[in-house]
């Protein structure tokens, strides 16, 4: 097997507060190869965020990775000096975020934006930076580039907006793009086109992607494996296929009970009956025990850890451990 | 942006109305002018002849217009105490007031924005809390008591500055004499500029904190450090910047109030400004020199306002297209 582009090993990441420490990820592994789409999928709450953030350094202090590492291309990035992860983020890894409408910097115009960002990564000159910008802006679908890059962000629609944004975390050339909820902001008429530009962008230049969504239909879609995260805790990992037409984890199979077919795009996650516990307030045993229909003693006391299934396929759940198979 | 400068324009008018509304019924209501101008023993006809010659038993609009008329014009007529033209009076009295006011305003804005840059950045360092606990004090410190407490340390203990006074002072132009050529003048400045300039400085200091923390915490703050950019691009290229947008304003017209203000400084330095002469005009009654100061002041504030509104138009795109699309 090729080693992974990233890879992420029992990533725990804690937000010390008044009332103890909360564990807003706890032991999350998993990789993303070169060139693969990584879809992440969870209620809101469930961490995808964090660990996006966790990846590029950028968890708000005092919030700290508390345990786990993380590999880029074989090697470590977590415990790297801050000047050095700096010079990863944007440059290895871009970001894009969720609200277009408040990543850029409302006083700045994009040209500045983009040449000061490729000026950051890039040795080349304000001309050069400029021609490149203005190839980029071109290249995510914005008419007329060499006229708006002087333009500023409030001259852009949201959609417009949000390809500026794709931009400016493409411009260094990065190997890994995380993109956190790109489309949840934006017009439903637009959603499409965005995501498609993302992906075929990364396509071209070989570059993997992490992305976040609620939207199942988009994963569908788009990415090659999924995550599902629930209360900072893996719950199943697998080939997109695989996983929506047979999801192992009874939590999965709850929120793909909102795809009815695969053509079908843009449904919600469906509501399972209960809410995810707070992250205060995690149940002893498995996290979903309470909101569980299959739930059995050994869920109550003991947490299920990711058990490979073949196929890639990996489910954190009692139902599959063989030992407790051969009770039944 | 020609029709916001009009509409602008159009408001100073009205309010500088309303001022001259105010300054003219000191007139009527605040004392008898003809009491201040005839002795004791003049006669009621004589006084009667003199209301008449003044106009004074006009109809009131025609006195407001014909006051009005003769302000545009910079005559307030003559110092009841005086005997000198109001105009006059303040005006060779205004460079003092002035070069104090600028002078304490440009150091409260400098140490004002240092200082909120500083502690926004380190919140928890020690020197922050210092500086924080620091102006607190100086928030809740009446200004005439900081004056004293100088003096008493800074020219009766320590005998380093003078008490009172402008110092040497030397002419520039016709009109304007100034105390910064000298070196006496100087030292003079330094003890009233601070006390004039402290709470100006807590008060910009605090709200350069509060603008700044807010602007960190600013989805196009976290996108900036994603894309790479070095804590120096992001803290004082993009924080810095958006922070100043509404800090601009502020600080603007903190400029009018320290003009009002210096009338505690001056009274407490001896500075021979336009505010101690009010001070003494109010406890002679001499409405002329009153009304003139309420004028000078409300125009000050209104130059002041036009001005800030036009930095803030340049400063922030946004309202430039907003009130283009407006128009359209
Ligand atoms: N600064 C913080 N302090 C304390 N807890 C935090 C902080 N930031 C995030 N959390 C907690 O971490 C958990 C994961 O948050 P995260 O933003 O990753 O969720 P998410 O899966 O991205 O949800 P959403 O779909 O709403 O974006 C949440 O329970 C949240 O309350
Ligand atoms: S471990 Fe138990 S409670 Fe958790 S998902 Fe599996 S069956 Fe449900
Ligand atoms: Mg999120």
């Amino acid at each position: 097997m090729t080693e992974p582009l990233l890879s992420v090993r029992d990533l725990v990441v804690e937000f010390p507060t008044r009332r103890g420490t909360l564990r807003a990820i706890d032991k999350v592994s998993f990789d993303i190869a070169e060139g693969e789409v990584l879809g992440m999928v969870g209620e809101s709450g469930a961490g995808k965020s964090i660990t996006g953030s966790a990846i590029i350094g950028l968890i708000e202090p005092p919030g700290r990775i508390a345990g786990g590492e993380i590999w880029l291309r074989g090697h470590r990035i977590d415990n790297l000096p801050r000047e050095k992860l700096r010079r990863i983020r944007g440059k290895r890894i871009g970001m894009v975020f969720q609200d277009p409408l408040t990543s850029l910097n409302p006083l700045y115009t994009v040209a500045d934006q983009l040449i000061e960002t490729i000026r950051t990564h890039i040795d080349v000159g304000e001309k050069e930076a400029r021609r490149r910008a203005i190839a980029l802006l071109d290249r995510v679908g914005i008419p007329a580039a060499a006229r708006r890059i002087d333009d500023y962000p409030h001259h852009f629609s949201g959609g417009m907006r949000q390809r500026v944004v794709i931009a400016l975390a493409l411009c260094a050339e990065p190997e890994l793009v995380i993109a956190d909820e790109p489309t949840t902001a934006l017009d439903v008429s637009v959603q499409a086109q965005i995501i498609d530009v993302l992906k075929e962008i990364c396509a071209e230049r070989g570059a993997s992607v992490m992305l976040i969504t609620h939207d199942m239909g988009v994963i569908a879609e788009t990415a090659d494996r999924v995550a599902v995260l629930y209360a900072g805790r893996l719950a199943e990992i697998g080939p997109v296929r695989d996983v929506i037409k047979h999801a192992e984890h009874p939590y999965t199979a709850g929120l793909m009970g909102s795809i009815p077919t695969l053509t079908q795009t843009s449904k919600r996650l469906v509501q399972i009956p209960g809410s995810m516990p707070r992250l205060n307030a995690i149940p002893p045993g498995c996290a979903f025990n309470p909101r569980c229909e299959q739930a059995f003693e050994r869920c109550r006391t003991e947490r299920p850890e990711p058990l490979a299934r073949g196929g890639g396929r990996q489910v954190a759940c009692w139902l599959y451990d063989r030992a407790e198979a051969r009770h039944d | 942006m020609i029709a916001f400068i009009i509409r602008r324009l159009l408001q100073s008018l009205i309010v500088m109305l309303a001022v001259a509304l105010v300054s003219f019924s000191l007139f009527r209501f605040v004392g008898d002018p003809i009491a201040s101008m005839v002795g004791q023993e003049a006669t009621l006809a004589e006084r009667e002849a003199l209301r008449q010659q003044l106009g004074l038993n006009d109809p009131f609009v025609m006195q407001f217009l014909g006051f009005i008329g003769r302000a545009i014009q910079g005559d307030f007529g003559i110092s009841y105490r005086l005997q000198q033209p109001v105009m006059e009076l303040i005006l060779s009295r205004l460079p003092a007031t002035l070069e104090l006011a600028l002078i304490s305003g440009f150091f409260a804005f400098v140490f004002g924005v240092a200082f909120g840059v500083y502690t926004a950045l380190n919140r928890r360092g020690w020197l922050s809390n210092s500086i924080m606990t620091l102006s607190l004090i100086g928030v809740s410190l009446p200004t005439f008591l900081i004056g004293v407490l100088l003096i008493w340390v800074f020219a009766v203990e320590l005998q380093w500055l003078p008490s009172f006074g402008r110092g040497e002072t030397v002419w520039i132009g016709d009109w304007w004499r100034t105390g910064l050529l000298t070196h006496s003048g100087r030292v003079s400045l330094i003890l009233p500029a601070i006390t004039l300039g402290l709470y100006q400085m807590t008060l910009i200091m605090r709200l350069v904190r509060a603008e700044m923390l807010e602007v960190l915490r600013a989805d196009y703050i976290k996108f900036a450090r994603a894309r790479g950019l070095s804590n120096r691009a992001v803290n004082f290229g993009h924080a810095l910047k958006n922070t100043m947008v509404p800090v601009i304003t502020i600080t603007g017209l903190q400029l009018g109030s320290i003009i009002a203000f210096a009338i505690i400084t001056e009274t407490v330095f001896q500075w021979p400004g336009v505010g101690a002469l009010f001070i003494r005009s109010v406890q002679f009654v001499d409405v002329p020199v009153m009304a003139a100061y309420l004028m000078l002041i409300a125009l000050i504030f209104v130059v002041i306002n036009l001005i800030v509104d036009l930095l803030y138009y340049v400063v922030d795109p946004r309202l430039r297209v907003d009130r283009a699309s407006a128009r359209h």
